[in-house]
């Protein structure tokens, strides 16, 4: 038995879908950087709505606050320190594009050989995670088993991430600290010569 | 920081909810969608809205740069700390069930609870922080 969706939901899922591709390609077109950060953000919540579709409201939850929200916003950010317009390119990309096709093809190639969604008999179906499904009633009383495989079963690999997000957030105070102390000492110099 | 009243009045209707919504999501993540790592980021965008809206400054002065990295340490210190608790208690690293031995159930209960809000902490005061360093820093010349 494979997934059948419910009684229609691919008129949501369908437009959902072309939206994103459109949007994906609007966004490789445009030479404005505000407006393909913009849209970047629309992108992710498009594919947040397609994740709640696929009922992992968890996931879709990141991206869209995540995806959508803060990324939208340290994009912007960048761009207030850089610059809104996309050099044009010199030449035509016609190695990259043969590369991109390739891959493409490659990965398309490859997901002929992955079951269907929600296959029963899929390997992600038989191990482990119905023993989780199993085992949490008789070792939990929290009734969202994404969490208690989150923080409990898979405590580590959490602990991990939150490690890596700590890591992230240390390296980019490192980077664009000690910025201030290079500007006092240069507007120091620029009175000296101003004096001189 | 923007002189528009319409986004100042809206913004301060619209801060208490993102932020009580924040919490909800924090502290009810075990029940329904939601957990630490989307909280966090919930109230960090709460944050962030602020300070788009009332200026990087009166950001700076709600939640100082300093406590924002001193949080960042403190929620991973949670959850570590969790974790050689269970150690204490008798039990393996981030093993739960050993805090309350009658009712394993609560342990976990409890052990998920504290991981989560370091996660929330971390994440939240991580979030801030990027934010801040990118918004502090002047456009290069």
């Amino acid at each position: 038995m494979t997934w059948q969706p419910a009684l229609g939901e691919e008129w949501i899922v369908l437009p959902l879908l072309t939206l994103l591709a459109c949007t994906a390609i609007i966004i490789v077109r445009m030479r404005s950087l505000f407006a393909a950060v913009m849209l970047t953000g629309a992108y992710s919540l498009l594919g947040a709505s397609w994740m709640l579709l696929l009922d992992a409201p968890d996931v879709a939850f990141t991206e869209a606050s995540v995806g959508a929200g803060l990324s939208t916003v340290l994009m912007l950010g960048t761009l207030a320190l850089t610059g809104r317009e996309a050099k044009a390119p010199r030449q035509r990309p016609l190695v990259p594009l043969l590369l991109v096709a390739l891959t493409g093809a490659a990965l398309v190639y490859g997901t002929l050989d992955m079951p269907f969604y929600g296959d029963p008999g899929a390997p992600v179906q038989r191990y482990p995670s119905p023993s989780y499904l199993e085992r949490m009633p008789g070792e939990f009383d929290v009734p969202n088993a994404v969490t208690a495989v989150l923080a409990s079963y898979r405590g580590y690999d959490t602990l991990g991430e939150t490690t890596v997000i700590f890591t992230a957030g240390i390296g980019v105070l490192l980077l664009l600290r000690g910025r201030p102390k290079r500007n006092e000492s240069a507007d120091a110099a620029s009175r000296k010569r101003d004096r001189a | 920081m923007t002189r528009s009243p319409v986004l100042r009045v809206g913004v301060k209707i619209l801060l208490p909810y993102i932020m009580l919504f924040a919490l909800y999501v924090q502290f009810h993540g075990d029940l329904g969608a939601g957990g630490g790592f989307q909280a966090g980021v919930i109230f960090a965008a709460a944050m962030i809205l602020y300070s788009l809206v009332f200026g990087l400054e009166a950001a700076r002065r709600v939640v100082p740069p300093r406590v924002a990295e001193v949080f960042m340490a403190l929620g991973l210190l949670l959850y570590g700390g969790t974790g050689v608790a269970g150690l204490l208690a008798g039990g393996n690293y981030l093993d739960y069930a050993v805090f309350s031995p009658h009712h394993p159930q609560h342990g976990q209960h409890w052990g998920i609870f504290a991981v989560e809000l370091g996660v929330g902490l971390a994440v939240s005061a991580v979030m801030l922080s990027i934010f801040f360093s990118f918004a502090g820093r002047r456009r290069a010349e």
